[in-house]
């Protein structure tokens, strides 16, 4: 049994479905309306794939100005909308309910300006993340926040989630790196927010859209920062024989003034399963091991590299290794990026994505560990270790639905323990549907009506992605 | 004009008793921190609630970059604390007394209201960016919390984001939380003198594109005969500012030679950057902020010299052009804010008089849906509008 709910669907816009097709047939090209099941059966859920429903209808508008028409007539109807980038999303965020329409903006994925003397790009939202850094990196420019499914994702999922990557420790999430964003609201109002400027005035608009998972509007454009590249950049590997020493090694190279490019933890099980699929050149006889990352000239990286060393010399580090080449650095951070996958081809996993105080990261390892225990399931650590992001994989077996739900439940009970020692539910991933009944347990009646609130003022119906971020118990009515 | 009564709360409690009491009787209160941002539109009330009393720093943890303080915390308390660890905040927040000629102490409530940030806001961001965790009162007499104390939380709307730059006129910000860095090593400042306004943009924006991590990159038009000066400064390890150096030197050849200014002569130069003293005085004359693609700068700034005799200082590689007005009818508005509309940005009515701040908008006025937008939001935090009314 399943323990997210996904609401019953309307049972009066089922059964108008025929004129609300025939509705968005009137406004979008033939090639932007999916109406036959099976095709429409793509759209049914995301990368929390334990939930599916397939929708009403998906459209694939080519502009802003359909998407504006299209939302004004679904609002007229009063027909909810799913927006959706990629679907790659792990809370379930892009999942649709019988009774939504799906907006997908995979059609708008030209880049629009490319500009290296401000910094700055835009891009249609259905650009990938990685398509971003593409239409630079010939300049020597990049996009910073790098989530693991960059290949896939886009930048409207990106903006909807405030998605991060490894990378973040040093460059900021989405939020740091959007300058400008056009958005249509439900009404179909098109609106221009923030630009090409670093200061906006007036309130900031722009900050409260990124992370409101697709629930104030859809966002057609964006506006990014882009980065020159560095110089060089090298990974170095370091493995511990106790998750408490590879902790306290974070700490203590954060606290001597270093901020590498990237902090990324993974344990014994993780490592195992990685080395295997990436030929890393992974240690496999150590508990925990640590990819730091540092970048500039040669003899920076050096540097730091020896400076970094020195600091985990007092942690009993072992496997120390530097990476020697471009081939090497390339498989080191392949096994990284691809863990999620590589777990996948083990076992089922839910990805977990709450965030620590850093130096809370032992206490939460051995809390995880405990947790997974009791309800005698297997885990494997894979997280951002530099801002305590931690990505718990609770292994099971999704053919046995009784396992599927106790797998719930204990990711439930590692989210309340981060919570419990001064962190969050999500630090990237978005609260979705998976998260949404949590909720109530980082915030109170007051924090979640004052955020509803917002909503309903720019979505008095609630029709754009209704179904998420909030418990179902306790919406306005 | 009446008396003006000053509220000074200890908590959270009473400022939601005072300001409950307010949104009954549909009275406006104005929210101080230290005092020093008077900029906004005029706050006409005969209440002023001031967060002096709910001061001090409530967590820090030099271990894991992160400092929380009630609101009315002054900024020296806590830059005094960090210097302790060598820690900083990020993005070198404004001190607007010179600029104001205000005699108040600057709290990081204040800060935060104002989303301040200084020079570094081209590497660093601003101060919404290192802002992670907020308490504010609402003007329905709640308190909320958004954020917390990690350095990643996407749980919820970003109200953290919101409130920073708000004004004080969606919440009463109670407590603050930021993520901090250590301070550098050191730091270097190259200078090249005599750069026309057009060259210097064209110098800074190049050294923006190299991945030499420039914090800050500034143009000081001539004045009195004195050469201008293009200043770019370099933060780190010593070792790799002394390399950067050498690879900036290559790379902004065409724009001459430059001289390199130490630690110490640097972190005070910066400070006077930071803080406008270059447009401090004539104390009648009336200062922008304007917000702009810096490639647009020069042009802009051109145009209010000839039309407005305007002197300048062009921060954030001529993306924040500091403008100095002289007083006469709107201030140079018309010219200013259609300038900037033209090409698309911000200018920010920063030193005015009461009649010019009544009679001009102090914020550049934003297209109708985004102007929709953001009252709609606004309703839901303050419906009686009882926060700072008029101050945006
Ligand atoms: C293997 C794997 C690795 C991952 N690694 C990371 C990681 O390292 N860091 C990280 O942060 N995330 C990671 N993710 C999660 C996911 O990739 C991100 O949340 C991503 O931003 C989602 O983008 P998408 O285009 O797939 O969006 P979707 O999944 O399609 O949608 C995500 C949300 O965005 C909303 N949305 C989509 N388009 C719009 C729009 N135009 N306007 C408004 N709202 C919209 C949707 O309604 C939904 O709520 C990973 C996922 C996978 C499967």
């Amino acid at each position: 049994m399943s323990v997210i709910e996904i609401p019953k669907p309307d049972p009066r816009i089922l059964a108008r479905r025929d004129a609300i097709i025939a509705g968005l047939a009137a406004l979008l090209p033939p090639t932007s309306l999916i109406t036959e099941e099976d095709e429409r059966r793509a759209y049914e859920t995301d990368a929390l794939t334990a939930y599916r429903r397939v929708p009403l209808a998906v459209v694939l508008p080519e502009t802003t100005e359909q998407v504006s028409k299209v939302l004004t007539f679904l609002n007229q109807e009063g027909v909810k909308v799913v927006a959706r980038g990629a679907g790659t999303s792990l809370a379930g965020g892009a999942i649709p309910s019988e009774d939504a329409v799906v907006l997908g903006v995979s059609k708008m994925n030209r880049i629009l300006d490319v500009d290296t003397v401000n910094r700055t790009i835009r891009v249609e939202a259905g650009v990938t993340n990685l398509g971003v850094t593409a239409a630079v990196s010939h300049l020597g420019f990049f996009y910073a926040p790098d989530p693991s499914s960059q290949l896939a994702c886009t930048i409207a999922g990106n903006i909807a989630m405030n998605s991060g990557g490894a990378h973040c420790l040093k460059y900021g999430v989405t939020t740091n790196n959007v300058l400008g964003v056009k958005i249509v609201l439900i009404d179909g109002t098109i609106v221009e927010i923030g630009g090409a400027h670093l200061d906006s005035g007036g309130l900031d608009l722009l900050g409260l859209v990124v992370g409101s998972e697709g629930q104030f509007g859809v966002v057609t454009e964006a506006t990014l920062r882009i980065l020159p590249m560095a110089e060089g950049a090298r990974p170095m590997l370091m493995g511990f024989q106790s998750a408490e020493d590879a902790g306290a090694c974070v700490a203590a190279i954060i606290a001597s003034g270093i901020i590498p490019v990237a902090i990324e933890y993974m344990d014994k099980p993780a490592i195992k399963v990685c080395e295997a699929f990436a030929h890393a050149g992974y240690p496999l006889d150590v508990e925990a091991l640590l990819i730091i990352e540092v970048e500039g000239s040669e003899a920076e990286i050096e540097d730091l590299i020896g400076r970094i060393t020195k600091i985990a010399a007092d942690y009993n580090p072992s496997g120390l290794r530097i990476s020697q080449s471009e081939a090497e650095s390339a498989a080191i951070w392949k096994g990284r990026k691809s863990a999620f996958g590589a777990m996948g081809r083990l076992a089922d996993y839910i990805c977990m994505d709450g965030t620590i105080p850093t130096g809370q990261l032992s206490a939460v390892l051995t809390g995880i560990a405990r947790i997974c225990d009791g309800y005698g399931l297997r885990v494997s650590n894979i997280f951002h270790a530099g801002d305590g992001n931690l990505h718990p994989l609770v292994l099971f077996n999704a053919n046995d639905p009784a396992e599927q739900e106790k797998a719930e439940r204990c990711g439930e009970d590692i989210l309340k323990l981060c919570v419990d020692l001064g962190g969050c539910l999500t630090g990237e991933h978005g609260v979705g549907i998976e998260k949404r009944d949590l909720m109530t347990y980082q915030f109170n009646t007051i924090d979640l009506d004052q955020q509803m609130r917002v909503k309903s003022a720019l979505d008095p119906q609630w029709l754009l992605n209704p179904h998420k971020v909030f418990p179902l118990a306790g919406r306005p009515v | 004009m009446p008396m003006t009564s000053i509220l000074l709360p200890d908590t959270e409690a009473e400022i939601e008793a005072i300001v409950h009491e307010a949104a009954q009787s549909r009275s406006g209160l104005a929210i101080h921190g230290g005092g020093t941002r008077a900029i906004g539109g005029h706050v006409h009330v005969d209440r002023t609630l001031s967060l002096q009393q709910m001061s001090g720093i409530t967590l820090y943890e030099p271990s894991e970059l992160v400092i929380s303080a009630r609101a009315g915390t002054p900024m020296a308390e806590i830059e005094a604390t960090l210097a302790v660890n060598r820690q900083r905040l990020p993005f070198e927040p404004i001190d607007y007394r010179r600029l104001l000629g205000g005699h108040g102490t600057p709290t990081i409530g204040g800060v935060t209201a104002s989303n301040s940030s200084g020079p570094r806001r081209i590497q660093a961001g601003a101060a919404r960016d290192s802002l992670i965790g907020i308490r504010a009162t609402t003007g329905r007499g709640e308190t909320i919390k958004s954020g917390g104390r990690v350095m990643k939380n996407v749980t919820g709307y970003d109200f953290v984001k919101l409130m920073a730059g708000s004004w004080g006129t969606l919440g009463i910000l109670t407590e603050v939380t930021y993520k901090l860095l250590p301070e550098v090593e050191t730091e270097t400042t190259l200078l090249f003198s005599g750069l026309s306004a057009e060259r210097a943009v064209a110098a800074m924006t190049e050294a923006l594109a190299t991945p030499f991590e420039i914090t800050g990159a500034a143009h000081l038009p001539a004045v009195d005969g004195a050469p201008s000066r293009t200043l770019l400064r370099l933060e780190g390890f010593a070792a790799s500012v002394a390399y950067r150096i050498g690879r900036l030197e290559a790379v902004l050849r065409p724009f001459g030679a430059f001289e390199e200014i130490g630690l110490e002569a640097s972190r005070v130069l910066w400070k006077a950057i930071r803080d406008v003293e270059a447009l401090e005085a004539p104390r009648d004359a009336v200062i922008w902020r304007i917000s702009v693609r810096p490639s647009d700068g020069p042009a802009i700034g051109a145009k209010l010299e000839a039309s407005l005799g305007a002197r300048l200082l062009y921060d954030w590689a001529g993306g924040l052009i500091w403008a100095s007005v002289p007083a006469d009818g709107d201030g140079g508005a018309a010219i200013v804010r259609g300038a900037v509309a033209a090409a698309g940005g911000h200018a920010l009515l920063v030193r005015g008089s009461s009649a010019l701040r009544a009679a001009v908008p102090v914020f550049q006025p934003e297209a109708a849906p985004v102007a929709a937008m953001a009252r709609r939001i606004r309703e839901t935090f303050d419906p009686a509008g009882i926060l700072n009314p008029g101050r945006m």
